[in-house]
């Protein structure tokens, strides 16, 4: 029985579709005229956040509220908490007040499993975000916009991605996001290809369940989505591309690009974007682009995580639930 | 889900007597609301759905109009969620028009405590407003744990906390039935 | 002075045999010794190796404290079966003066556990810029004939090439600590399959390898010696071969954790397998072992590096790098290399005492178990089986890799020059 959300790798099928279909439950909630559910009421979800993140604190912070758990945020951003002994520190802290989630964003990949294992703390722990490890709340919301868009809000209902070509493209090598969406992708059924220039894709990619590709426009006409990965323009400074220019002209995704993809394919970008960098503002702003989409269902994706994983006795996650009818 | 010992549960009511009872209490409607202008059906996943589809058919043929009807998850309102791990949810789908000054009618398979009920009242509030809410139910068992009485009792059955009622519907379960049976362990409430 | 009789040991493995020590010194070897006004312990079974000696060993004193001191960590050293220790440079302040040398070597001879050999840094402040004065930690009463810039890697060619040709002056050698800081910014484990898992910076091979290549080359063009610490890729291997097969002056340790463990435990994100060198993979594992059996490696060092526990109680990218090892070395070489058949007993004396005396040119350890020679003889059960217990041990700091794991072997008595140092097991 897994308490935490730490990697979209310990996810089974199920587990995800599970959480993808309580997701769709909740995106229906934000239509009532009262957004809240009483579920998580006298829950205490504390956001703990080491690294700024204004829209994944956000985040996490309207789907506990509209679930009526009490929120803290914890910014622990800043020189005198960068130390180890403060996540130990700081977790301690939040135990004593009585924390049944812990949601973490973290710059040191690993801190979420450690808070999980230590024994530091008794409550459930979300991973937000660690290093360049996994930001799995993420991968679950773009599957869940993925689904929505390529099989449908009620089509999907019960389905996972089977077949689905979805197209990654950009810094593999620093990106929990790309990590977190391989791993949970292949879960559900898709076919996952890596873009990017060979020095962004980590070395032992080969073991990732996926295809990598050097080559852009090959994999375009191929993608049912294509998702664009932010690329931090410092990255240049450390060799891994020549200019910003030569990685647009390569790696981008522009107007010319967008039309070589099928007509039903959309463009992802799990934000925030870098335009004129890896994406051109027509086609962020086109209506293929599902940037501000995925914002909303980050919402109720990360509502269906807490409740799947605070809303029962213990967490509904994993392994595979059964749907038990109850005589009434 | 329920055990039972040796004895299997016997049938207390038939396909035939669901439908008679379903037609019985479509007309109780139609009369206790005067010609139902304003009754919107909301069944209680998964059994209360399909009953509240039954009902609004035969609402249809009785009124000949076009009767609403949906469905009404009440999974995040239950009062005994801390006790189970989180339980998959199911659908609420609220007519188009809405509730807003209605006349609610819940539609569910089997009343005995009385929470499920406490709990639709409470997600309904969240949605909107009704003029009124009713209750009707296939069959009532007793055992009330809250002040709640239905308005429409298909079938008011006697029972012990020992014993199991499960309702069978062939949208679910292949055929329509209730069972009465007997519980083997502990004992397995409403909700 | 008193006499010690061994009754009955297997030496280095072979025919069971009677040792007799008469003071500081080894007085007979033979069957049927009298064990007359001596003091009896009966060895049957047990293997009697010479006292084992660490080329490599972080002892924190001065400085860290907190960590081990030269007490603690000769103790340590004792009850893993260590007669003598190198004790590394990388200190508070830099062993890169003669008299912090002198210190060290001082405490050392206060201790009375365990020899204790100063390693002079080679360059001040270990900063890879200046070299430190070597001849006068030489001339030293701590004698220094190791040095090493340890924790950080002589990465400037020139440094590195002076060093190797200015020690050649007094038999001196350069033990280099192989990583190339450029390639290993930010690196947090093995560069590989894991790495790309976990997300946790990348440690190449290529950044241990391609130091060692240009510092054979080096040592060969120059005409010295150059110990290489710690190696841990099967290309490193290859390179420390290839160059052995020229005829160059070239030495190699590994660690006991790089003969065990691999890169898989890194998965647990817990710090205790946090080490520098990173551990490697499987392939990398064997290929060690393989290069410790046919000598391509000469020698096991420790690499103990101590830290206190607030060190590794966080998470991974703030926690120190190294684990403690004087322990368990002899357990884990047992396991790795003895129980799998790649190295008797007697391999086992050559790769933790007479090889490591030779590179360090120690004089009064790494000799034969013979009549005349010092009496640093270490006992082992190599019967015993037990989990390891970080709790019982004798060094200060407890960051062991190991615990509870079950691990073979165990020093039951270690003698430093005819004293008992261990007996039955514990410190005497």
């Amino acid at each position: 029985m897994k308490r935490h959300l730490i990697s979209a790798a310990d996810l089974t099928r199920d587990d995800a579709v599970l959480i993808l279909d309580t997701a769709e439950e909740m995106a229906r909630v934000a239509d009532r005229p009262i957004k809240k559910l009483p579920t998580l009421r006298g829950r205490t979800v504390v956001n703990l956040f080491f690294e700024d993140s204004t829209r994944t604190r956000i985040s996490f912070e309207a789907a506990a509220k509209r679930l009526s758990a009490d929120v803290i945020n914890f910014s622990a951003k800043g020189s005198s908490v960068s130390k180890g002994e403060s996540l130990k520190d700081t977790a301690l802290t939040l135990e004593a007040m009585g924390a049944d989630a812990v949601v973490i964003r973290h710059h040191a990949s690993g801190a979420p499993y450690r808070l999980a294992t230590s024994g530091w703390i008794d409550g459930a722990v979300v991973n937000a975000g660690d290093g360049t490890h996994e930001h799995p709340t993420q991968a679950l919301l773009d599957a869940f916009t993925m689904r929505r868009r390529l099989v449908g809000p009620d089509a999907g209902i019960g389905r996972d991605l089977d077949g689905r070509r979805i197209t990654i493209v950009g810094d593999v090598l620093h990106s929990r996001v790309a990590r977190s969406n391989v791993h949970l992708l292949h879960t559900l059924g898709a076919e996952v290809t890596l873009v990017a220039p060979p020095t962004l894709v980590p070395i032992g990619v080969e073991h990732w369940p996926c295809q990598v590709s050097y080559h852009l426009d090959e994999v375009l006409p191929k993608s049912d989505a294509v998702m664009m990965l932010r690329v931090q323009r410092e990255r240049m400074n450390a060799a891994f591309f020549p200019t910003e220019r030569e990685y647009s002209r390569r790696y981008g995704l522009d107007g010319d690009r967008m039309a070589r993809m099928p007509e039903h394919a959309i463009v992802m970008h799990p934000g925030p974007m870098n335009r004129g960098m890896e994406i051109t503002a027509q086609v962020a702003d086109s209506d293929r682009c599902t940037a501000v989409e995925q914002v909303a269902n980050g919402v109720s994706t990360r509502m269906a995580v807490l409740y799947l994983l605070l809303g029962g006795n213990e967490s509904a996650i994993s392994p595979a639930p059964a749907r038990t009818e109850e005589n009434k | 889900m329920d055990t039972v010992e040796s004895d299997a549960p016997r049938p207390v009511l038939e396909g035939p007597d669901i439908e008679r009872v379903l037609t019985r209490i479509a007309h109780e409607i139609v009369e206790r609301a005067k010609g139902a202008d304003d009754v919107v059906l909301l069944g209680i996943p998964t059994r209360g759905v399909f009953l509240a589809r039954r009902l609004a058919a035969r609402l249809e043929q009785i009124t000949g109009r076009k009767m609403p009807v949906g469905s009404l998850d009440i999974t995040m309102y239950r009062d005994d969620l801390r006790m189970r791990p989180a339980r998959a949810l199911a659908r609420t789908e609220i007519p188009g028009d809405g509730i807003e000054d209605r006349l609610v009618v819940l539609v569910d398979d089997v009343l005995f405590s009385g929470r499920t009920i406490r709990a639709a009242l409470d997600a309904l509030g969240d949605i909107g407003r009704p003029r009124a809410v009713q209750l009707a139910v296939l069959v009532d068992r007793g055992h009330r744990e809250l002040p709640i009485r239905a308005d429409y009792v298909g079938k008011n059955l006697p029972t012990s906390l020992r014993e199991t009622v499960k309702v069978q519907l062939s949208e679910e379960d292949g055929r329509d039935a209730v069972l009465l049976g007997l519980q083997q362990t502990a004992q397995v409430g409403e909700q | 002075m008193s006499k010690i009789l061994i009754r009955g040991a297997k030496v280095l493995g072979g025919e069971p045999q009677d040792v007799l020590i008469d003071g500081e010194s080894i007085e007979a070897v033979g069957t049927g010794l009298s064990a007359e006004g001596a003091t009896v312990v009966e060895a049957e079974g047990k293997i009697l190796l010479p006292g084992l000696v660490d080329l490599h060993t972080h002892l924190r004193e001065p400085g860290r404290e907190d960590s081990e001191t030269v007490l603690t960590g000769t103790k340590a050293a004792a009850v893993g079966g260590f007669t003598a220790v190198h004790a590394m440079a990388n200190t508070f302040p830099v062993a890169d003066t003669a008299g912090v040398v002198e210190q060290v070597w001082r405490l050392g001879k206060e201790s009375g556990y365990c020899d204790v050999q100063p390693v002079g840094a080679v360059t001040v402040g270990l900063e890879g810029k200046k070299l430190a004065e070597l001849g006068a930690m030489h001339d030293s009463a701590a004698g220094v004939k190791v040095f090493s810039d340890d924790g950080k890697c002589v990465d400037d060619a020139v440094i590195m090439r002076r060093a190797l040709e200015y020690v050649k002056a007094f038999d001196g050698v350069v033990a280099q600590h192989a990583q190339e800081p450029r390639l290993t910014e930010g690196a947090q484990m093995n560069e590989g399959v894991v790495s790309s898992e976990l997300g946790l910076g990348g440690w190449p091979a290529v950044a241990e390898e391609s130091i060692i290549a240009r510092d054979v080359l080096l040592a060969a063009h120059v005409g010295s010696r150059v110990h290489i610490c710690h190696l841990s890729t099967a290309g490193s291997v290859e390179i420390v071969r290839w160059a052995k097969s020229k005829g160059w002056n070239v030495t190699a340790e590994v660690t006991p954790h790089h003969l065990l463990l691999t890169d898989e435990l890194v998965r647990t994100y817990n710090p205790v397998y946090k080490v520098n060198p990173p551990l490697r993979t499987e392939a990398d594992v064997m290929a060690l072992r393989e290069a410790l059996a046919d000598g391509t490696i000469d020698c096991v060092a420790t690499d103990h590096a101590p830290h206190p526990h607030e060190d590794k109680d966080c998470e991974w990218a703030a926690a120190a790098m190294g684990m403690v090892g004087l322990e368990t070395a002899l357990s884990v070489v047992q396991q790795t290399m003895v129980d799998s058949g790649l190295l008797d007993w007697a391999g086992v004396a050559d790769r933790m005492s007479f090889r490591p005396a030779a590179i360090g040119r120690l004089e009064g350890h790494g000799r034969p178990v013979s009549a005349g020679e010092p009496a640093n003889l270490t006992l082992v059960d190599p019967a015993y089986r037990g989990a390891v217990d970080p709790s019982g041990f004798a060094s200060r700091s407890r960051n062991t890799p190991y615990e509870g794991r079950e691990l073979p072997g165990r020093v039951t008595h270690t003698w430093l020059r005819g004293r008992a140092t261990v007996v039955d097991g514990n410190l005497a």
